[in-house]
């Protein structure tokens, strides 16, 4: 009788897949890895091998310097890839540009690794694609039930009735270098916004990248300090969170802080940062969309990798499903910077 | 009700008092009679209604969901409408998102259980967790967002625009929704009558004198001088048997002070300094502070501190208002009415004669009873002045006596808010008291976040940022060693003793006076200093 902890088990580097002889987004330098997505915490430096896909691989070159790992693999959507006796397939999340589901199958028997996941739509990457298993390895980032991410126009719609309101202002917005900074560029041209967008420099690389792969974001400039304060009245700006309270942000003209994370849904957490425009729009799976999940996919068991677990496992134990929390660590709340 | 929401969430994270008016007046303008009238009615706090208990709230949430679910939520957000905002399960189509009206309507003439049963309804139908955190709030009348009755007055005068204290002035004769206040302010009709008994008259503001550049321009002769009590500035009406007590914005306090009203027999209007005072004699701020902020009295309280009225401006008499007599005519009515009530609940602020500014001066100097902390200084006003609503330039002065003085070392720096939250703009400052090793520590006896000009905050940020010893969250400790940290010479109007600071004392109203960049830590004051100055302060 085959176990699913003989395919997968956690370990302190990360989840270990011993027939394969390979981790899934370890936290520690390791021989063999397979990364589902770009943002740092999942993706490090410093492997022997690493599969991934096409654009995930580009973003680790970006970050990392081109020689990040020894050897790369990209997998396309779909494609399947032999690890030893495992087959293993990449397929769309739904996160950020390139990010993936590790779906492997052994002997019969179907796990999935989610990774950082969402269900909405996302004008930077194709959609969550839901796979049947034994076994669904879940995050739970926003696993409690608080989080309900409202819908990413309303809030967009917000902020640019803001920008109406007090046009004698900057809008400064804290997001994410990866993934989250382009989606709210997208959705904002969306909207309707064809003005030029400021963004700080620790964004430039990656929007660059992102364009290559076809995401079209529009006209944007560097917010830099040769530009007159006044110039930055009206308009629109994006930065890395840390930004937003840093002297970074002294060059534009009363800046109205808002910060785009699924975090802001809780108004002490705005209140400790100083935001003044709490914008809820994350690329994390909220509270309906992870309960939603597991009830489609209706696994034999579900693991759950990071974040909240405790209120995520309980919630499957009371509809029927058997939960387990891995407690992995490493695994920062992105959000937070 | 979205709208209203959405303005409540804005407001209860924008620092700016000018973004804040921008946000009131153009919700004002956009949104339709009646519901722009409840929201300016419950920002101003002219609401009323029998708050409800936020316990059924739980009760009913914990039947849609899992306790234990809710418990970890709740205790992740520590706020119990909040949590329950954000946790409500939505059942769409179950019914209709209510108005703003609607909600307000319910609350003031429904029973509790209808309430009760209305608020589930209405939490069932909102689709954003905004909506029902307002709902929540408005509910249990903990609506904190951070504004003033006066700006929500003054946003609405924007529509117009009207000086604020026009709408000041007509307030009481107003009732909500305010739809004959709007179609004037918007040009729609004749301006609401204002007259009717007990109303709030805006009041008449000082300018702080330049010393420097007014009395060379001033002619001694035009003006009279008095005390500015250190109590806090009421309005008292008595007028065809209505009766109330007023703050300096209108806010109605009458239940707080009986004992005052009750000592009129007259019709009329005074303005005047609002004091704690025993046998004529003016006590300390701290005793008057026994009596603010209390919702009920009670005999025994009255006793022990007895409030009056220290007169200083009369604006209607009978049935004549009196404000557009002279300064000096209005006074003699003014010492006429107080003699004839005939009471030690209320008394007159005396005028202090000088001929000339340096007489005056020495005036300032010399403090009345002896205690320089029952009055902030002396105010000025020109006889031929009518009583002008607002802060007009020229008639009245007010000039400050000079503060206390101490040199503290900066200890802590706190990141400021909105246009300052990129600064470490609030400062904790401590001075020498013994340690237990027999040497001396840095004890904290104050905060202050201003008194500095952006260049020196600037600078105070920078030295901030060079010297941080340790970071908590938005605080940092900075170097404060003998020889090497910052001095800042504070100043304070005064000191009383405090169990809840660490030093034992607690400045009145601290500000950053000068930075010291030229004085080592070690020469900044010991605690001692302080205390002494306390003892005089109790001594007297
Ligand atoms: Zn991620």
């Amino acid at each position: 009788m085959i176990r699913p902890q003989d395919l997968l088990c956690p370990r302190p580097e990360g989840l270990y897949c011993a027939p394969g002889d390979f981790y899934i987004d370890p936290v520690r330098p390791v021989d063999r890895a397979v990364i589902t997505h770009g943002h740092s915490d999942h993706a490090r430096s410093g492997h022997g091998a690493v599969l991934a896909t096409p654009q995930t691989l580009d973003i680790m070159g970006e970050r990392y310097g081109a020689q990040f790992a020894q050897a790369m693999q990209p997998a396309e959507y779909g494609e399947v890839v032999n690890r030893d006796e495992v087959e293993v397939t990449l397929v769309p999340a739904g996160h950020v540009l390139g990010s993936a589901q590790a779906v492997v199958r052994w002997k019969g028997l179907t796990m999935v690794v989610s990774g950082d996941y969402k269900r909405r739509r996302d004008p930077t990457c194709p959609p969550f694609q839901p796979v049947a298993c034994d076994v669904f390895i879940t995050e739970a980032t926003f696993g409690l039930p608080v989080f309900k991410h409202p819908d990413d126009k309303d809030e967009i719609a917000r902020l640019l009735r803001s920008v109406a309101q007090f046009p004698e202002r900057a809008h400064m917005i804290g997001a994410y270098a990866l993934g989250k900074a382009q989606r709210i560029i997208c959705l904002l041209r969306e909207a309707g916004w064809d003005e030029t967008i400021y963004v700080h420099g620790a964004l430039e690389r990656l929007n660059a990248l992102y364009e290559r792969h076809g995401v079209d974001l529009g006209p944007l400039a560097p917010a830099t300090t040769g530009r007159k304060k006044d110039e930055f009245a009206g308009q629109i700006i994006i930065g890395p969170p840390s930004a937003l309270q840093d002297r970074w942000s002294r060059r534009f003209p009363d800046p109205v802080a808002a910060f785009a994370s699924g975090w802001m849904q809780v108004r002490a957490r705005a209140r400790q940062r100083g935001v003044e425009l709490p914008l809820v729009i994350s690329d994390h799976a909220d509270w309906d969309e992870l309960t939603a999940t597991v009830d489609e996919i209706r696994p034999g068991e579900l693991w759950i990798t990071h974040g909240r677990e405790e209120a995520l496992a309980r919630w499957a134990e009371l509809h029927g499903v058997s939960a387990r929390a891995l407690a992995l660590v490493g695994y920062e709340e992105e959000d937070e910077d | 009700m979205r709208a209203f929401a959405e303005l409540l969430d804005r407001l209860s994270l924008t620092p700016s008092r000018n973004a804040k008016l921008t946000l009131v007046r153009d919700y004002l303008r956009d949104t339709p009679d009646p519901d722009r009238g409840w929201a300016l009615a419950t920002l101003t706090g002219d609401l009323t209604f029998d708050a409800a208990k936020p316990t059924f709230i739980r009760k009913a949430v914990e039947e849609r969901m899992d306790p234990q679910l809710f418990w970890w939520s709740y205790d992740y957000v520590g706020d119990l409408a909040e949590a329950v905002a954000l946790v409500w399960p939505m059942r769409p189509g179950a019914n209709r998102e209510p108005e703003l009206s609607e909600v307000v309507e319910a609350l003031r003439t429904a029973t509790r259980a209808e309430v009760q049963r209305l608020i589930e309804g209405w939490l069932d139908a909102m689709r954003e967790p905004r909506e029902r955190w307002a709902l929540l709030k408005l509910m249990t009348r903990e609506l904190r967002v951070g504004l003033s009755a006066r700006l929500a007055k003054q946003a609405a005068a924007d529509l117009g625009p009207v000086p604020v204290a026009e709408v000041e002035e007509l307030w009481h004769a107003l009732h909500p929704p305010y739809e004959d206040l709007f179609a004037w302010l918007e040009g729609r009709s004749e301006k609401p009558t204002s007259d009717n008994p007990g109303r709030f008259r805006p009041v008449m503001l000082a300018q702080a004198i330049d010393e420097a550049v007014d009395f060379a321009k001033l002619n001694p002769a035009d003006y009279s001088a008095e005390w500015k009590w250190d109590g806090i500035r009421v309005q008292a009406v008595n007028e065809r048997g209505v009766q109330r007590l007023y703050t300096r914005t209108g806010d109605d306090i009458s239940r707080t002070f009986p004992d005052i009203l009750d000592a009129f027999h007259e019709d009329g209007v005074l303005d005047g300094e609002l004091l704690v005072m025993r046998d004529g004699k003016v006590a300390t701020f701290a005793d008057l502070q026994q009596r603010l902020n209390r919702k009920a009295v009670d005999a025994k309280l009255m006793a022990q501190y007895p409030a009056a009225i220290r007169a200083y401006d009369i604006l209607a008499e009978g049935e004549d208002d009196l404000r557009t007599l002279p300064f000096c005519e209005r006074r003699k009515r003014l010492e006429a009415f107080v003699e004839r009530q005939h009471t030690p609940r209320i008394d007159l602020s005396p005028l202090q004669p000088f001929s000339s500014w340096p007489d005056l001066a020495d005036l300032r100097a010399a403090p009345p009873e002896g205690d320089p902390q029952i009055a902030e200084g002396i105010m000025l006003k020109r006889v031929d002045s009518i009583y002008e609503a607002g802060r007009p330039k020229g008639p009245w002065f007010k000039w400050k006596r000079d503060p206390f003085l101490v040199d503290a070392v900066l200890m802590y720096a706190q990141r400021g808010h909105g246009k300052r939250s990129s600064f470490y703009s609030d400062y904790t400052f401590g001075v020498w008291t013994p340690s237990p090793e027999g040497g001396r520590m840095l004890t904290p006896v104050g905060k202050a976040y201003f008194g500095f000009t952006d260049e020196e905050l600037k600078q105070i940020d920078k030295f901030v940022r060079d010297n941080t010893v340790e970071r908590f969250g938005p605080v940092r400790s900075v170097r404060a060693e003998p020889h090497a940290g910052l001095v800042f010479e504070v100043a304070f109007e005064g000191l009383q003793r405090s169990g809840r600071h660490k030093s034992g004392v607690a400045m009145r109203f601290p500000r950053i006076n000068r930075i010291r960049w030229d004085k080592p830590p070690r020469e900044a004051d010991e605690l001692t200093t302080l205390e002494r100055l306390l003892e005089q302060i109790e001594a007297r």
